[in-house]
């Protein structure tokens, strides 16, 4: 039997990928469209024993091709024949997505229209009669709450029905739009469409929408109010961001006791079956002590604050708040020359540069769009989280007492913004020198707050992110490990490859702070930012293999015997956050760009940062003397 | 225009305007458009951010931030 093929369009913000994960669960997969940087999901699904394929398209406000992904979905409807479109609106904006619903049914009669967030508007005292509105349209009309599941079987019959054509729906009828356009139509004649169809959603909505209460929306204005108000917009948005932190470094102590334990309790087990089988002992070593002990300090290190961040961070953005981020630092970006946006891809970036510099292409300029992928490393991924909370946990919080772990928070919270300082002024130097322009237009939608999901979020950031990243890691890890091992362990005229490298790097490493031993460590942790801490220890520890170190405490003992000082923590902090990305941000950024100048500039701006900062703090601390 | 006329960027928080002209140029002419905003839509000003700009603007029951630049391509009569 054929499969039948059905699109997925709405507005941003519409609840649109609910409904494509409630339809579809695991059943799906994500590429890129074809030649385009533009994210393209499918999923699958069986109802009443047939087959349907999902393609989810890019939220947009319109068919027209403004942009790429206006373009992307526009191909597909007119070219592509879906059996049917299902077309995601917001009931508490239901005006504003009509528009959408026009644009569609001028080019297709088999349309479905799903109008989600009932619940919501519900609450918001917006009563929407779907009958009146089916009637007008003349097509399907689903309500539903995606969220709770509402609504989503009456949903499947209606797509089965007009997929199978047991109804024939016949598109509305406007006088404007009196004939079918085609695509090339469309573009031409955007200005007497977007007319007539805003005209037309206006007369519909006068019809089927009652307004019951006063002002449906106040809960939103007065969050908003405070939100980004120009006493408390910027503090609360800090004081978020370092509560996220504290929880996520004071909650990830024990599960990583707890997960180190486990793991080098099987390493045990593991030696034990080499020796049962009477593996040569450099098999053992290399296998064991070089790829097996690498992923166990991956993990232990990793997962933990991952599996809290992730979710914490999940759960701002499923609340609306990211959005007002965006809207708080706009005049800083729009002062630095560059978009809006870019406040929403550094975002990003927290979780993974990788990630961060993909989410790039919702900037539609290609000059503002280069700014925030060369930039994007200035704020720390979660693979460097690990060492900035670290260090800062040992050497500036541990005198601190009982306030360690705020002030370790803070510490991170300022590293984070110092990312994003030198973001801007980074962004702006770009503007002036080798991306030179004016900032573009720039529009952001204010999406209403959602009272967030939280065991739905806790899953997602569990399966896409932190799996994910924790994966990538893994992958990268392994083999890292093997190069490790063996550089620790190949001796030349008495002393390893690790020894004799670092040696060489020393004298540079010491102008900028830092020693070489740690620059080494830097350079072998570009397959991935987490593995950094884990070879400085090893290399320092010169055993070949890197150890378990219990507590901080004895890791701060094992730095200090190595000429540490405080200072040598804050350059390698400090060099953490500004360095060459990692493997994978590299290449993403390459296949981003399609160009290997623009991959190299963003290699090459954040490390001459670094050194140059490093360079800056060492030699002036040193100079006053105060070390 | 009216001897009244502002534009969008000069309208008080918490009023309204009518809009009587969109003097912007593509893209972001077409992009106001898509959210709706074509001529004798009413607009009012929600709240602005901490630094004073951009403004956020209620368009057709959505809320839609626009920089105080882009606000002035768009030319209104207050309404009360």
């Amino acid at each position: 039997m054929m499969t039948k093929t059905i699109a997925l369009a709405g507005n941003p913000n519409t609840g649109k990928s609910t409904i494509f994960n409630s339809l579809t669960g695991l059943n799906q997969h994500t590429g890129n469209w074809p030649g385009k940087t533009v994210a393209n999901a499918r999923g699958k699904f069986i109802h009443k024993g047939k087959t349907f394929t999902l393609v989810d398209l890019p939220g947009t406000y319109s068919l027209l091709a403004n942009s790429l992904e206006e373009e992307v979905a526009r191909d597909f409807i007119c070219h592509e024949n879906p059996d049917a479109t299902v077309i995601v609106v917001d009931g508490t904006c239901l005006e504003r997505n009509l528009n959408l619903v026009l644009q569609i049914m001028t080019v297709t009669p088999r349309v479905i229209v799903c109008v989600n967030l009932m619940d919501e508007a519900e609450r918001k005292g917006i009563k929407i009669d779907l009958n009146k509105l089916e009637k007008l349209l003349e097509v399907p009309v689903v309500g539903t709450a995606a969220r709770s599941g509402i609504g989503l079987e009456q949903l499947l019959d209606a797509i089965d029905r007009v997929a199978s054509s047991r109804i024939t729906s016949k598109p509305v009828r406007i006088p404007a739009l009196e004939y079918r356009f085609s695509a090339d139509e469309l573009a031409a004649g955007h200005e007497s469409i977007a007319a007539s169809t805003v005209a037309a959603a206006e007369a519909i909505v006068r019809q089927v929408v009652t307004i019951v209460s006063q002002e449906p929306h106040q809960f939103d204005r007065r969050l908003d109010q405070i939100l980004t108000s120009r006493r408390f917009g910027i503090p609360i948005m800090l004081a978020l961001l370092g509560v996220v932190f504290w929880i996520t470094i004071t909650g990830a102590n024990y599960p990583s006791q707890l997960l180190s334990n486990g793991l080098f309790w099987l390493e045990e087990r593991l030696s034990y079956l080499f020796l049962q089988l009477g593996a040569p002992g450099w098999l053992h070593d290399l296998i064991v002590l070089g790829v097996y002990r690498t992923l166990a300090w991956v993990v232990s290190v990793m997962l933990p604050p991952m599996a809290i961040f992730f979710p914490l961070f999940t759960l701002l953005e499923d609340l609306g708040y990211l959005p007002r981020v965006a809207f708080n630092l706009d005049y800083y970006f729009k002062k630095a020359c560059a978009h809006g946006k870019q406040a929403l891809t550094m975002c990003m970036g927290f979780g993974c540069n990788a990630a961060g510099v993909t989410a790039c292409r919702i900037i539609d300029s290609p000059r503002e769009r280069l700014i925030a992928v060369i930039t994007n490393n200035f704020v720390p991924c979660n693979g460097r989280f690990p060492t900035i909370i670290a260090l800062a946990s040992i050497f500036i919080a541990a005198s601190v007492g009982i306030l360690s772990s705020v002030t370790a928070a803070l510490i991170v919270l300022a590293a984070i913004v110092l990312g994003v300082a030198i973001t801007l002024v980074v962004s702006k130097e770009l503007s002036q020198t080798i991306l030179k322009g004016i900032p573009s237009s720039f529009i952001l939608e204010l999406p209403p707050y959602r009272k967030p999901q939280i065991g739905k979020v806790i899953v997602r950031s569990v399966l896409d992110r932190t799996l994910f990243v924790l994966g990538r890691a893994v992958a990268i890890a392994a083999p890292a490990g093997v190069i490790i091992w063996m550089m620790a362990n190949i001796s030349v005229s008495g002393q390893s490859l690790l020894a004799h490298s670092a040696g060489f790097l020393d004298p540079f490493a010491r102008m900028i702070g830092l020693d070489g031993y740690i620059l080494m460590a830097f350079i072998l942790g570009l397959p991935a930012n987490e593995i950094v801490i884990p070879i400085l220890i090893m290399s320092y520890m010169a055993e070949g293999t890197m150890l378990e170190l219990e507590t901080l405490a004895e890791l701060k003992q094992l730095l200090i015997n190595n000429g540490w000082t405080w200072l040598t923590a804050v350059c390698t902090m400090l060099f953490s956050l500004n360095h060459w990305p990692c493997g994978t941000t590299l290449w993403t950024i390459y296949k981003e760009t399609r160009s290997w100048k623009w991959t190299w500039v963003s290699f090459l701006v954040p490390t001459l940062t670094g050194i140059i900062l490093c360079f800056i703090t060492a030699q002036v601390v040193r100079l006053l003397g105060i070390v | 225009m009216n001897k009244t006329s502002l534009t969008l960027n000069q309208l008080q928080l918490n009023s309204s305007g009518r809009v009587r002209a969109i003097t912007a140029i593509s893209p972001l002419r077409h992009r106001l458009l898509d959210l709706g905003l074509i001529n004798d839509t009413i607009v009012k000003a929600l709240h602005r951010g901490p630094a004073g700009d951009p403004t956020a603007y209620q368009i057709r029951g959505a809320v839609i931030a626009l920089r105080a630049e882009d606000a002035a391509c768009i030319i209104i009569d207050p309404v009360n």
